[in-house]
């Protein structure tokens, strides 16, 4: 276990670094200048030439990423344009407000994911089955933030059943659930339709197997079969699949923290987009970078932990 | 097979069976019609209405769906089913294009991964995963502000995106076909490794890789959309789905038909292409399913 725990986080480290560096590249080779960027078009030449040197723009390329790389690693992204403070400092502010609305999506998409999966496999062939199979396909296909206006529209706006924009009062924590509702299903809606899948798929393969015929001829009651003894195997390959999820709901997410107008890494990147504050842009793209790949390690390893054959493979 | 290329009614039959194995299931036969409209919508835009969908109306502004204006005008007196009509076109263009090109490449790069030598092949896997390694929207985003806000930005986000899964199935594929007895006998006959390539594996591995891409069609349109709704797409006053839902999200609590007539036509396209595409994977190639 522990050779394959190295082993999986030396490799997760590799390609945090490919991927800065071909953030690096994208910054460095893409026509536009993160100095000119910065000011806006009414910025002199002096400005413009005072800043470069600020962000070491003059640098030799090699030490420019090199102190991009080693500064990543030890937690320094630079500093905002305006106000100077560390771009570390601010993303990690608005980082939890994120990591919520995502607990809110992988629970939405969990509690109606995994029973509808499971009925769909216990009643295969049936309407309810094709029912459930084309809603998931449905859901996966529609843009969350398409969701997410829909969402706002019909219950916050329409019927006025929860609250519309912000996230909630600061300590109260009955109120910012409240207003965690419609954004995190926005966010969870279409992993609702994957895990109902992934679930429906595993728990066909898992029905069939020996220990559930077993099960069966003991006169266990079809309930206790389906939720206990089969579910917690076909479980399995849902954990990885969460774990590629969070990745992609951290997408969802900017949007519904545009949509809702809530704190959060994604509402601080638009927002940085739209003042140029362009290394908040950067450090904010590298963190959640590495929150996914770290996310995906984590959910390779539970696997690893649970399934022993997983581990003699790697 | 080469009678039935000589033979015209033989060829009329090859390409209806496959529609109608389409047509057959319920789902594909909806998908199909849906994504029919889409096109028709778009293609024939100019005949379809007769208002231009940039010209701005001061006296029409914020005017319910009626019979002047189908779907309503927007804050600028703008006529929203022109404007509709227009977009699907501009969705259509991004999806396409994008799609072809980052197919191309992928195809490509997936090729020399999977032919080429050992190292090559592992140091392009580690960029594959790198590059997926960015959460999309975030990728996008910094590349737009970049690049400043347009269209082809929006393209080279879609391509950047999409190309390390097309090329990583090209080489797992490539791989597999690398040791077959065919591939073997074409070396040692002295073909070049560009021609087992192009004649020996490149017609095994693509009919797979197109399904899938146009499965990928819904993601393309969302990532466009959403751009566009964002403001950092294609520039206004040209209409796109995404920029007349951000008009929409704007004056939500008055005006809630301006964003109706923007994301209805995302869901259509994207549930259209979805429901056709499933149809066409599960009809031609059942072992893709479950991807």
């Amino acid at each position: 276990m522990l050779t394959y725990f190295v082993k999986r986080l030396g490799l997760a480290a590799v390609i945090v670094s490919v991927a800065m560096f071909l953030l690096f590249c994208m910054i460095y080779l893409i026509p536009g200048d993160p100095a000119s960027v910065a000011l806006g078009p009414r910025a002199t030449e002096e400005m413009r030439a005072a800043l470069r040197e600020k962000m070491g723009l003059n640098q030799p390329v090699i030490l420019q990423f090199w102190n991009f790389y080693v500064g990543a690693w030890t937690g320094d992204l630079g500093e905002e344009v305006l106000s100077g403070r560390p771009v570390m400092t601010v993303v990690l502010e608005q980082l939890p407000f994120t990591l919520a609305l995502i607990a809110g999506g992988i629970t939405w998409s969990v509690a109606l994911g995994i029973p509808l999966g499971c009925w769909a496999a216990v009643s295969r062939g049936s309407t309810a089955d094709r029912i459930v199979g084309i809603l998931s396909v449905a859901v996966i296909a529609v843009p969350s933030f398409v969701i997410a206006i829909y969402a706002l529209l019909i219950f916050a706006v329409q019927l006025r059943w929860l609250p519309a924009i912000g996230a909630g009062e600061p300590g109260n924590l009955g109120d910012q659930l409240t207003h965690l509702i419609l954004p995190s299903l926005a966010v969870g809606l279409g992993w609702v339709g994957y895990i109902a899948r992934m679930v429906r798929a595993s728990m066909l393969e898992v029905l069939e197997a020996s220990h559930i015929r077993t099960a069966r001829a003991f006169g266990l009651p079809d309930r206790m079969i389906t939720y206990r003894y089969a579910l917690s195997i076909a479980i399995l390959p849902t954990v990885t699949l969460l774990g590629v999820g969070i990745g992609q709901m951290l997408s969802s997410a900017v949007f519904a923290e545009i949509v809702f107008a809530r704190p959060g890494v994604g509402k601080l990147v638009y927002d940085a987009i739209l003042t140029r504050n362009f290394p908040v842009v950067t450090g904010t793209v590298l963190v959640t970078t590495v929150l996914f790949v770290l996310l995906n390690l984590v959910a390779d390893l539970i696997i690893g932990a649970l399934d022993p054959r997983v581990r003699s493979s790697f | 097979m080469s009678e039935v290329v000589s033979n015209p009614p033989g060829r009329v039959a090859e390409i209806w069976r496959p529609i109608r194995k389409i047509l057959r299931e319920p789902l594909g036969a909806l998908g199909l019609f849906l994504v029919l409209l889409v096109i028709f919508g778009a293609v024939f835009a100019d005949f379809l209405t007769s208002y231009d969908p940039t010209r701005i109306n001061p006296r029409a502004r914020f005017q319910g769906p009626g019979a002047e204006h189908l779907l309503g005008t927007d804050q600028l007196g703008r006529d929203l089913f022109a404007r509709v009509l227009h977009g699907g076109r501009i969705a259509l263009y991004v999806a396409l294009v994008s799609t072809a090109v980052s197919l191309a490449i992928g195809i490509v790069l997936g090729l020399i991964a999977g032919y080429g030598p050992r190292w090559l092949d592992n140091l392009m896997i580690l960029l594959f995963d790198a590059m997926k390694s960015f959460p999309t929207v975030m990728l996008a985003l910094a590349l737009v502000t970049l690049m400043g806000p347009s269209l082809t930005a929006v393209m080279v986000v879609v391509i950047l995106v999409t190309v390390p899964g097309y090329a990583r199935i090209i080489r797992t594929q490539t791989i597999a076909l690398k040791s077959s007895e065919y591939v073997t006998a074409a070396q040692s006959m002295g073909a070049s490794s560009a021609r087992i390539l192009r004649v020996h594996i490149l017609p095994n591995v693509i009919g797979p890789l197109v399904i899938l891409a146009s499965m990928d069609i819904p993601v393309v349109i969302g990532i466009e959309a959403g751009m566009s709704f964002l403001g950092l797409g294609v520039r206004p006053p040209t209409p796109s789905w995404g920029s007349i839902l951000n008009d929409g999200f704007t004056g939500i609590r008055d005006s809630a038909w301006i964003a109706i007539a923007g994301g209805v036509p995302i869901i259509i396209t994207t549930l259209g292409f979805t429901f056709l595409g499933e149809t066409l994977r599960d009809v031609f190639d059942p072992r893709l399913k479950g991807r």
